[in-house]
């Protein structure tokens, strides 16, 4: 169990593609860390040269007290995850498991013992002389966690942990997961795309774009205060709504709507200025009469996502963006308008963010930072 | 509805000719291929053996008078020597340099691999006989098995790389990451991971680098002096009665003890690997 602090980390491949940008990152000693952000943002890159599978051009690497900058993967004392698995096809799920202690030269008795002891923790004694291809997603997935715990390494590092499980068994892998992180408490780190899966498992979270990280942050602060508008937009199952907006005086007018300042904005803001307002879909009320402080518009679509429906309005704003942005709402069953209505949507009371130049507008703290930290 | 009634007998005869043709075709193929097959079935049974199949008067003579031949059973071993050593020589270089060549970026490989393809044919061919025999010859080589492994290896390799590097190609390269991860050197990854995986790759080349072998005559017969070590390829030429004629009963047992052990090999291979891609890899 140790801590990974990675400073000015770089990574250039051949041809001149920057997959890391002078990367600063700490992950804490026992944390479930996500590596959060779209196809080619740097996030496998970065959890590669963790595992040392990737030399990094320039940075460091520091494993608890160890510079493993420079040291081979063998070396590092991580235990990796593929995406894939990458079970070896042509050894039982015994021989898979105890195959990092045979590279350690533990002698057959002794490392079968550990295998099969491993594999019961993960509820897998039944399928020991099993070969890999003999077995579900799910098992496949509990074997190579089983391998990666049978060495007891100082970090794990998980590829895309639950991609390669159909939906169902995902949710329980999900769990399956989070509680065996919890009672192993090793560092853990994991990449994914799937931003549902980094709010529901992590301690925190680096939201990366470009090979930069663009927030790091608890799954509740980045939910709430997205620190740029890229996070606003890729965190939430729905996008965050980012409607043009000006300040007129203890206002923000969008189109002939008034909505109150957040609170946070107060005094951060000038007369007139142009910014961006952005809700969350959850945290907007749909009414169907006129109601002060509200946004309104026309609704286009109504989706149905079950317990909720998502409503799409088109709101007239200000002359210069064309004239009316998409805003979305979550509606309570049984409550939905039909398109064409007219509707009004409130936000709730200190959900409201404002944006400038895609950055968060705040009162106590830099973007990206928790204002505790800040002083 | 009158046309076609009428037509339909003569369709039914056409269909019947072209059939009878057909068949006729393929009985000629197959008796053109099969015929050599039956002399070598029974010309060794045959107490006098002529140059065509016919129903032998069965002798085991033939056998016999082949064991009093000195050179005869004696140039089999030295052609699974030959064979053998080759076919390690191959399978191992091939399997290494394919690996390499699979999993390291270098610039113009494909032009490489398809190089040395072309060349490979040219190296244990006739148009290098005499520069061969020259750099055995200043080697040392000269009357060597090892010579002549060296060679047969060289000329062989080219293509076995080949082949093996489309094995590799195929194996997922998160296998091998996963055992670097767990500390595992590039020849422990050969051992444990590759080699397992590509076995049938290897199955593959190995018989094809002894069958290659065991029916090779130039290059033992250009480096080896003495008939001691001349395979079976090499001792059949001798195989003469003392008027200059092919001996057929020496020849044609011969024929049928040279070709045993190379049939045997292919169903013995063929049942223990099925020369399929095993492994169960999905991706």
């Amino acid at each position: 169990m140790s801590a990974i602090t990675m400073r000015e980390l770089t990574k250039v491949y051949p041809g001149g593609v920057r997959a890391l940008d002078a990367l600063d990152l700490d992950i804490v000693d026992g944390e479930f860390f996500a590596l959060l952000g779209p196809s080619g943002c740097g996030k496998t890159t970065l959890l590669r040269t963790i595992a040392g599978l990737e030399v990094a051009s320039g940075g460091s690497v520091h494993i608890g007290e160890r510079n493993v900058t420079n040291l081979p993967p063998g070396k590092r004392d991580v235990a990796m995850v593929f995406q894939d698995y990458a079970l070896f096809p042509h050894m039982t799920v015994q021989d898979n498991i105890a195959y990092p202690l045979r590279i350690k030269k533990v002698d057959r008795r002794e490392r079968t013992g550990k295998a099969a002891e491993t594999a019961d923790e993960l509820g897998l004694s039944a399928l020991l002389q099993r070969r890999p291809g003999q077995l579900s997603g799910g098992q496949q997935q509990r074997v190579a966690l089983a391998r990666a715990m049978a060495c007891h390494p100082q970090v794990f590092l998980l590829d895309e942990p639950l991609s390669n499980l159909d939906a169902r068994l995902r949710l329980e892998a999900r769990t399956f997961l989070k509680r065996l992180q919890r009672e192993l408490g090793v560092t853990t780190v994991f990449v994914t795309h799937d931003q549902a899966e980094a709010l529901a498992l992590a301690d925190r979270i680096a939201v990366m774009e470009g090979g930069r990280i663009r927030q790091v942050g608890t799954p509740t602060e980045v939910f709430r205060r997205p620190a740029n508008t890229f996070v606003a937009g890729f965190i939430g199952s729905t996008p965050m709504n980012l409607v043009g907006t000006r300040v007129r005086g203890d206002e923000l007018a969008v189109g002939a709507a008034r909505l109150p300042l957040p609170d946070d904005a107060r005094g951060q803001v000038t007369d007139g200025e142009r910014l961006v307002y952005a809700v969350r879909p959850e945290y907007l009320d749909y009414s169907p009469t006129q109601v002060a402080g509200a946004l309104s518009g026309q609704v286009v679509v109504v989706e149905n996502l079950g317990s909720v429906s998502l409503v799409s309005l088109d709101v007239p704003t200000d002359d210069t963006d064309g004239g009316a942005s998409s805003v979305q709402v979550v509606v309570a069953e049984g409550r939905e308008p039909d398109p064409g209505d007219t509707g009004w949507v409130v936000p709730r009371p200190g959900r409201s963010l404002l944006y400038r130049d895609g950055d968060l507008v705040t009162a106590g703290a830099e973007a990206g930072v928790p204002a505790a930290a800040q002083g | 509805m009158t046309v076609t009634t009428a037509e339909r007998p003569t369709i039914a005869v056409r269909h019947l000719l072209a059939r009878i043709g057909r068949y006729t075709f393929l009985c000629l193929v197959l008796a053109f291929f099969a015929l050599p097959l039956l002399w070598l079935a029974t010309a060794p049974f045959d107490d006098t053996p002529t140059v065509t199949a016919s129903l032998p008067r069965f002798t085991l003579d033939n056998f016999r008078a082949l064991l009093d031949n000195p050179y005869a059973l004696r140039s089999l071993l030295n052609s699974v020597y030959l064979a053998a050593g080759t076919a390690a020589l191959v399978v191992t270089f091939a399997a290494l340099a394919a690996y390499a060549l699979s999993r390291v970026r270098v610039p113009g490989r494909d032009a490489l691999l398809y190089g040395l393809l072309l060349l490979s044919s040219i190296v244990t061919g006739t148009a290098t006989m005499v520069p061969l025999f020259e750099l055995a010859f200043r080697l040392n080589l000269i009357d060597s098995r090892l010579g002549v492994i060296l060679i047969l290896s060289g000329g062989l390799l080219p293509a076995a790389i080949f082949i093996l590097k489309d094995f590799m190609d195929s194996t997922p390269a998160s296998y091998e990451e996963s055992a670097r991860v767990f500390g595992a050197s590039p020849l422990q990854i050969m051992r444990h991971i590759v080699v397992p995986l590509v076995r049938p790759g290897l199955a593959t080349v190995g018989v094809w680098a002894v069958a290659n072998v065991w029916g090779n005559f130039l290059v033992p017969f250009l480096l080896l002096r003495g008939p001691d070590k001349a395979p079976a390829a090499v001792i059949m030429y001798t195989l003469y009665t003392e008027g200059g004629q092919a001996d057929l009963r020496l020849l044609s047992t011969f024929s049928l003890l040279y070709s045993l052990p190379v049939a045997l090999m292919f169903v013995f291979v063929s049942s223990r690997y099925g020369f399929r891609f095993h492994g169960g890899i999905k991706r």
